[in-house]
């Protein structure tokens, strides 16, 4: 068991993942992941090309360059880095590339603002890539070497970005179990890319594609995106097996006889476990699914009469992004808090849960308190 | 039990560091769960900057801000002239300040207890640029308060210092643990 930020961790998944090439630029609250992956590089612990690359839209670049010629990448970012690899970010997953990517959670500015917020990450929710929320450090580690086997399944094929809390997990230490590295090269093989570019077998790749057939390639994304569950299902479950720790595309905790299942994702889904044992102690059947998976979106699993959803993004005109996705399944009660790491406690969650009830909903602390 | 700390310091005293070694040493304790974070705004260095650990024998899923302490450690006296170091204490919690005055010269609605870190740490030659180390010393004292061994602290204080850094910090440590006052 060692005590490390999940930024340090998440540099250490990374670093257990051996991945061939690293390309990243260092913003708040990422930088620490990066800086610490480029002294595993320099003292020789990690044999990766790491590429410092002068924006993040080059970051990416620079990992689809290297996935297509068939390693393994990583890169990291957070907030407007993200947004500047935006047009790559949709590049790399319609190329099919197995990259992994951590986003640090980061609100956008201006105001100028380096607290926890998704709407950066659930910003790129339609450009095809996987994503996975930690709630924990050990949940960032865990996750980053399970990304890789998802990724390059030959069922998925698509890029997995791992998101996590900026600062309330990013420089929060907490205890980690690491697996010893040749464990994690067993449940992690090398990757055998099914295609790559190579001199000695020239192709091309990324070509033009004619209205007839580009749909198809569209399909087969969304195609590769469902069966990702099952995928990332089967991964979880292996690692559980080899690792002792499970996972899936929810965590349900005491839904079986709520009345009302609270539904969020990374660092607010864990205080909520707090705030759904406080409500069960007061004598309300409070429960919980905690979304781990957010793309492909697991909303078969959500099958609860009403929900309560909590959403740290917003979809400016239309609400809560989460909520907004789920409102559809039924009696829905939507909140927006946390925005720009506005702190979500458990008795915040408690509030909202009893506004609820009285049929309440809306920005937490600002239209209803 | 749920035990939660928050660290009063200036940017540069190590503030952080000493939530982080007081966190890995209640690890090595026995203690199931522990959190050391700082509070991130603008901080720079002399400046006033807080951080946090939490300590507990079952899972913390608290990911939200340390609203009421249990024990709040005062690394700089200039401080209490500045931040309200009370603000949001337990009615029974602790203020253990730095300092070579005796727990009675402050008057607070809580217990107080106090060690002289920074004698301690200018006795031991516990200097980093000329300035005195005080928070190992905190660290150690703090120990006290959470019923965490100094074995451990020591342990925790030299994985993070090997060699000479490593003992003397544990040294400073231990000395403030035998001499804090209440």
């Amino acid at each position: 068991m060692i005590i490390d930020t999940a930024n340090h961790i998440a540099a250490l998944a990374a670093k257990m993942a051996k991945p061939a090439v690293i390309a990243a630029y260092p913003i708040t609250p990422q930088t620490t992941i990066v800086e610490k992956l480029a002294q595993y590089v320099e003292n020789g612990e990690l044999n990766a090309q790491y590429i410092r690359v002068e924006s993040e839209h080059s970051a990416m670049a620079a990992c689809i360059g290297a996935a297509a010629t068939g390693v393994r990448t990583f890169t990291a970012t957070s907030s407007h880095g993200l947004l500047l690899m935006h047009e790559m970010v949709h590049w790399a997953a319609l190329a099919r590339l197995p990259i992994v990517m951590v986003n640090v959670n980061r609100a956008i500015g201006p105001g100028w603002n380096i607290w926890s917020d998704s709407n950066d990450s659930m910003g790129q929710r339609d450009t095809g890539w996987i994503q996975i929320y930690a709630s924990s450090n050990q949940e960032v580690y865990d996750s980053i070497i399970q990304a890789y086997k998802i990724a390059e399944h030959s069922d998925v094929m698509l890029p997995v970005m791992v998101a996590y809390d900026g600062f309330i997990l990013s420089h929060t230490s907490m205890p980690v179990d690491v697996p010893e590295q040749s464990k994690i090269d067993e449940f992690l093989p090398e990757f055998k890319s099914l295609w790559k570019l190579d001199i000695e077998n020239p192709i091309t790749h990324g070509n033009i594609i004619m209205p007839s057939d580009y749909m198809d390639v569209r399909y087969s994304m969304n195609e590769a995106m469902k069966k990702a569950k099952k995928v990332i299902e089967e991964v979880g479950e292996e690692y559980g097996k080899k690792f002792g720790r499970s996972y899936g595309l929810i965590e349900e905790y005491m839904t079986e006889d709520a009345d009302y299942v609270i539904i969020a994702t990374a660092a607010i889904a864990a205080e909520a476990k707090e705030a759904v044992k406080k409500l069960r102690e007061k004598g309300k059947k409070a429960g919980l699914a905690r979304l781990r998976v957010f793309r492909p979106m697991p909303y078969e699993l959500l099958k609860y009469d009403k929900m309560i959803v909590i959403d740290r993004a917003v979809s400016v005109g239309l609400g809560g992004v989460l909520y907004n996705e789920l409102r559809w399944m039924g009696d829905v009660y939507g909140f927006i808090a946390g925005l720009g790491g506005k702190d979500v406690s458990y008795t915040d969650i408690m509030r909202m849960y009893e506004l609820a009830e009285k049929g309440k909903e809306g920005w937490y602390g600002i239209e209803v308190k | 039990m749920l035990k939660e700390i928050v660290f009063h310091g200036r940017g540069g005293q190590g503030a952080v560091t000493a939530a982080n070694i007081l966190a890995s040493a209640a690890l090595k304790d026995g203690h199931k769960d522990v959190q050391a974070f700082p509070f991130f705004g603008a901080e720079r260095r002399g400046a006033p900057v807080r951080a946090f650990a939490r300590i507990s024998d079952e899972e913390i899923n608290l990911r939200s801000q340390i609203k009421e302490a249990d024990i709040v450690v005062v690394l700089d006296t200039g401080l209490l002239s500045v931040v309200d170091v009370a603000a949001g204490i337990k009615e029974d919690g602790l203020i253990l300040i730095n300092t070579n005055m005796p727990p009675s010269h402050f008057n607070f609605p809580c217990k107080v207890a106090t060690v002289d870190a920074t004698s301690i740490a200018i006795e031991q030659n516990l200097l980093v640029s000329g300035i005195p180390v005080v928070n190992t010393p905190m660290v150690g004292a703090l120990a006290k308060f959470l019923g965490i061994s100094i074995e451990a602290v020591k342990e925790a204080i030299k994985e993070r210092w090997r060699g000479e850094a490593g003992e003397k910090n544990a040294k400073g440590a231990e000395i403030a643990y035998n001499m804090v006052k209440t």
